[in-house]
């Protein structure tokens, strides 16, 4: 057979041998079809690990009692104590070590997430205490006048 | 020398070998392995009568996962619907709720802010949103590459090393609860916070949440309490017409929720 016939062939061939070979070392040896089969299992199955290892930063309100215990006591018994601690101070991370003190924000619009009134008829919304953001007591922030860890209106 | 024909079939044989892939032939049964791990299936169920709108949960899912806050992308949010003695719905979901709603203006878009007098108001009422986490996702079906799937205790993830960022999963979710990452630059969504749900937590959204408007469960444990709820009680999941069998169940839901 003539050479010029042979030649295009070669070029093919080595084509492909290079694209397994490429291949070979690209693709983790853990991609392929995993338990859920080849239309929703289809992955690098080493992901799963890494998004399980993911760093987690809020560590819950039983870990802050082991330090604020007054803190923990006294808004637990208050209308609050439904509240976990990081929706007002942010996330633990590493505190105590990183950062050492967590955020305190005094502003209106924290309480105000829960405190504004609306009238939500088929909500819990409803049954929360609300008040004006614009009437009451405008300018000052809420801290001043109700404690955020014990907001009973008797005690104030 | 080969002949012609004998070298044709050995190298027909070669190439049709080499090209499939080696996992490809790793064919696992997917109900054998699902039988050999039976136990946990993640699911969640969500209550609307008892979400206030504080949107604590979607400052948490932000912070827990990395999703800069002033982005214009969350992998949560929560939407308001209220509707009127006339029977007109309006909804809105300012910054996905990230500060909650504390306004009584409902945000209209392009027909600017519209306030409903309290006497108007014969319904009212807020539906978190997440991550369906379905059965049959159609974001992990389009997916090209493989970057996005489904794991065995049903969890759709996506692989950030593998992601080439096409959208066409974004695209493809009939939800809308995928987006684009503004800092990794692949596509992303809610993982159930399965770093946390997988080490023995629960997840960031639940976790903050004060009033147990967020609960997630093992669907595959009969006394676990969401499961107890999805069976027992009138649930409601969202889109069912498009078949993708959501894990996310909802108590309340009514017509109007899209
Ligand atoms: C291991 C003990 C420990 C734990 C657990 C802990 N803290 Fe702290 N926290 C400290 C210390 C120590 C300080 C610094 C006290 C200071 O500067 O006066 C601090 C400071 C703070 C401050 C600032 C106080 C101020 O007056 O400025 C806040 C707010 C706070 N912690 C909240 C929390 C919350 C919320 C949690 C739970 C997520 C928590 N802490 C868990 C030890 C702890
Ligand atoms: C409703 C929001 C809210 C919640 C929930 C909350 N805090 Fe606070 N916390 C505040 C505010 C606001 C201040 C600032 C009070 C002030 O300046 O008078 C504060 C102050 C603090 C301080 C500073 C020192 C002090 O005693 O005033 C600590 C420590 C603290 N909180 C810990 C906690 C812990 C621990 C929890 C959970 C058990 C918690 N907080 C829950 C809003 C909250
Ligand atoms: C996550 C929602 C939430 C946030 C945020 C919140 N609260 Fe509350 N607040 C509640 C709940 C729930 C109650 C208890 C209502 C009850 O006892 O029925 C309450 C009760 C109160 C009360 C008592 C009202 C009454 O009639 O007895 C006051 C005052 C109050 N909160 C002030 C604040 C202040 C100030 C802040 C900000 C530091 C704040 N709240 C933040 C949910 C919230
Ligand atoms: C100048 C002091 C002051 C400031 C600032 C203040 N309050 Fe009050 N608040 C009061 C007093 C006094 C009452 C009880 C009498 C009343 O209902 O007006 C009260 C009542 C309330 C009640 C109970 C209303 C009801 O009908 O049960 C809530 C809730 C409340 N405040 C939340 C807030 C929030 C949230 C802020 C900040 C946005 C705030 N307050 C700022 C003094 C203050």
């Amino acid at each position: 057979m003539k050479r010029h016939v042979w030649r295009p062939l070669y070029v093919v061939i080595g084509l492909v041998a290079f694209i397994l070979v490429f291949r070979f070392f690209y693709v983790p040896t853990d991609f392929g079809v995993q338990e859920r089969g080849y239309t929703f299992g289809y992955h690098r199955l080493q992901n799963e690990q890494e998004w399980k290892d993911y760093p987690a930063k809020f560590k819950g309100s039983a870990y802050c009692a082991e330090c604020h215990d007054e803190n923990a006591t006294s808004i637990a018994e208050s209308g609050h104590g439904i509240i976990p601690c990081e929706d007002c101070h942010g996330a633990a991370f590493n505190h105590p070590e990183d950062p050492e003190t967590l955020s305190i924000d005094r502003g209106r619009d924290l309480c105000l997430r829960c405190h504004s009134q609306l009238l939500m008829p088929s909500s819990q919304r409803n049954d929360l205490p609300g008040i004006d953001p614009t009437g009451h007591n405008a300018g000052i922030e809420c801290a001043d006048c109700h404690n955020p860890h014990n907001p009973s209106l008797e005690d104030m | 020398m080969m002949k012609r024909r004998e070298f044709l079939k050995s190298a027909a044989v070669f190439v049709s070998g080499a090209a499939v892939s080696l996992s490809a032939l790793e064919l696992l049964d997917p109900h054998e392995v699902l039988a050999q791990n039976p136990e946990l299936r993640w699911g969640f169920l969500v209550n609307t009568y008892n979400c206030v709108g504080c949107g604590m949960c979607v400052k948490a899912c932000k912070i827990e996962n990395d999703i800069p806050l002033e982005a214009n992308v969350t992998r949560t949010w929560v939407e308001r619907y209220v509707i009127t003695k006339q029977g007109e719905t309006y909804s809105d979901c300012p910054k996905g709720a990230l500060n909650g709603f504390t306004s009584k203006q409902i945000d209209q878009n392009e027909s600017g802010m519209k306030k409903i007098a309290d006497a108007d108001i014969s319904e009212a009422f807020f539906v978190p949103k997440l991550c369906n986490q379905c059965s049959n996702p159609a974001c992990v079906q389009v997916c090209p590459v493989g970057a996005t799937y489904s794991t065995a205790d049903g969890v759709v993830l996506v692989d950030r090393k593998w992601c080439i960022g096409c959208g066409y999963c974004i695209m493809g979710c009939p939800y809308g609860v995928r987006f684009f990452h503004p800092v990794e630059h692949t596509a992303d969504k809610c993982t159930f916070c399965y770093h946390r749900i997988s080490n023995g937590g629960n997840t960031a959204c639940a976790q903050a949440c004060p009033f147990g408007a967020r609960q997630i469960g093992n669907l595959k444990d009969p006394n676990d309490p969401v499961t107890k709820a999805v069976l027992t009680e009138r649930v409601g999941i969202l889109r069912e017409e498009f078949g993708t069998n959501p894990n996310v169940y909802y108590i309340g839901l009514s017509k109007e929720v899209r």
